[in-house]
């Protein structure tokens, strides 16, 4: 049962993604690229739960590498969305 | 922390992310929606790490330091210009991100122990592991570490056909003996080769497509890893960006006339037979001087600036912005026409432009500023050539036939600044640069504008 549901959030996600997203204006893809970019490393969430888990240290380094990987996701994608995004708002 | 509260944070997290890239529908709004969706992700993480789950933090803190400053120092140092490399890298790491996890998921006896929690640890390795190594080679072509053009393999499509048959197998076998984790390095080492051979036949022009196809896949590769301990977050954030990316795909199809599949496969559409450059331009070619030019443009009401990649390449931004002021001081109306793939991702001319400060409201799309070239006086353009080539609309025999153009050849005066007549990257010979109403002002872009603009100001 639990999977259906998960499921379904991932395909109602999926539409609700199309929609917001065919309303971004051509101006602006560049940084939704990479401020979807930022949210996909929302695999930190994951990653911080496999580099601190007891399960054993190969899991533990597993996870650690992931969590770089995601960091550098999530800090360098909002910072460069950021930039660029001031680049529009000035006058 | 109890998992209500955790779950509800999550929800509170998605929320904010959805409401983050609302904000990103409008200019205005567009600096706050990445504020929120970036505080969603801090919700996310800081309920993460309350997790009980969580019993170390040594490697926890040591990741963060270490990605977080390598993604300061990425985001604060890269040129704009850079930018498609900087996001191809991005979406390698998300996609080795999820990789990873999945690995360790399946090292985790407590985490991978239904056949839903395998089933998605096969597809994460998957997915993950080409977006990573496909994002790889799509940032060693954008930085020209390797050649940019297509590199043929012979037999590629069955070769591709036969890693991703492969791929599915070891899937399966995994679910059925989760115990053997050699299936699953066997696996993410089938996957990665998948992902190098995906993108390496594909050429420069089609890069981004790309990099909108990977920042969709680095999403599902995000969303699988949900499935894994069912994570509400990872599954509706990574939804979100798979569709991001299969938005911006489509547009960028469209905008080449290519379909994905030609795209994917480095199928060109079969071109009748080849045009001589030489019998398109012989004689035709009328050369002008930034004198003359800036003598037209003096009595101009109207001009369009129409630029493409090599005004980047030039870093002739700058300038271009320079002569548009000089120009509105003078009362003549200036827009900038940008064509959907005009740069080298989806959206990249705009922020290119906006870097050196023109404002968003002079940067008008295709499909709007088409039907006004005929009231243009001087239509310039500059660094751009393949979408500008009125083979596209008018030779049904034309490779390029039905890709949607600029229709500069309409405006009443055409100025191409180019270096020489040498093609773009369709390799066609471009009709415009032979037109009666075209003149081509040779030489460096930046060079070629500065001077245009200094003749300008000393006829007033």
């Amino acid at each position: 049962m639990e999977i259906l549901l998960l499921l379904t959030l991932f395909v109602v996600a999926i539409f609700l993604g199309v929609e917001l997203i065919t309303k971004v204006p051509p101006t602006l893809h560049t940084p939704l690229m990479s401020g979807s970019n930022a949210i996909s490393g929302i695999a930190l969430v994951g990653a911080l739960l496999s580099a601190g888990s007891g399960a054993g240290f190969w899991v533990n380094v597993l996870g650690f590498i992931a969590v770089v990987l995601a960091s550098i996701n999530v800090v360098g994608g909002y910072l460069v969305t950021n930039r660029m995004l001031a680049m529009f708002k000035r006058k | 922390m109890s998992m209500s509260i955790i779950y509800l944070s999550y929800l509170l997290a998605a929320s904010l992310f959805i409401l983050g890239i609302k904000g990103l529908t409008k200019p205005r709004t567009a600096v706050r929606g990445n504020q929120l969706s970036a505080l969603g992700m801090l919700v996310a993480v800081v309920v993460t790490l309350l997790d009980k789950n969580i019993l170390s933090y040594e490697w926890i803190i040591a990741g963060l330091l270490l990605g977080g400053a390598i993604g300061a120092i990425m985001a604060t140092k890269i040129q704009v210009t850079a930018m498609p490399q900087m996001v191809a890298l991005l979406n390698g790491f998300g996609g080795g991100a999820s990789l990873f996890i999945a690995i360790a998921s399946l090292l985790d006896p407590e985490s991978a122990t239904h056949s839903v929690a395998q089933v998605a640890i096969g597809v994460a390795v998957l997915i993950g592991a080409v977006t990573l190594s496909g994002s790889l080679i799509a940032f060693a072509k954008l930085q020209e570490l390797i050649p940019g053009n297509p590199i043929r393999v012979p037999g590629n499509k069955f070769f591709n056909a036969l890693l991703f048959a492969a791929a599915l197998g070891l899937a399966i076998a995994i679910v059925i003996t989760p115990d053997n984790t050699n299936l699953l390095y066997a696996l993410a080492c089938v996957s990665l080769l998948l992902g190098v051979l995906l993108v390496v036949p594909i050429g420069g022009a089609d890069m981004p497509v790309v990099i909108a196809l990977l920042n969709s896949y680095s999403g599902i590769a995000a969303a699988t890893t949900g499935f894994i301990t069912g994570n509400t977050v990872l599954i509706v954030a990574g939804a979100l960006v798979g569709a991001s990316g299969i938005i911006l795909t489509k547009i960028m199809c469209k905008a080449m006339n290519r379909s994905l599949f030609n795209v994917l496969f480095g199928v060109m559409a079969a071109g009748g037979e080849a045009i001589d450059a030489d019998e398109v331009y012989a004689g035709k070619i009328k050369s002008t001087s930034p004198e003359e030019v800036a003598m037209m443009l003096e009595t101009a009401a109207k001009v369009v600036i129409v630029p493409g990649y090599g005004l980047a390449m030039a870093q002739a931004q700058h300038a271009v912005r320079e002569l548009a002021n000089l120009l509105q001081s003078r009362g003549t109306e200036v827009l900038y026409a940008i064509h959907p793939v005009a740069g080298r991702m989806p959206g990249h001319m705009n922020v290119l432009l906006a870097e050196a400060e023109v404002p968003y409201e002079q940067l008008i799309e295709m499909d709007e500023i088409n039907p006004q070239f005929e009231q243009t006086d001087v239509a310039i353009v500059i660094g751009a050539n393949d979408v500008t080539n009125p083979m596209a609309r008018e030779d049904k025999g034309s490779p390029i036939y039905g890709m949607p153009i600029l229709n500069v050849d309409k405006a009443r005066t055409v100025i191409v600044v180019k270096r020489s007549l040498s093609p773009g990257f369709a390799g066609l010979p471009n009709p415009l640069f032979a037109k009666d109403n075209t003149l081509m002002l040779f030489g460096d872009g930046k060079k070629e504008i500065v001077e245009l603009t200094q003749s300008l100001k000393e006829a007033d």
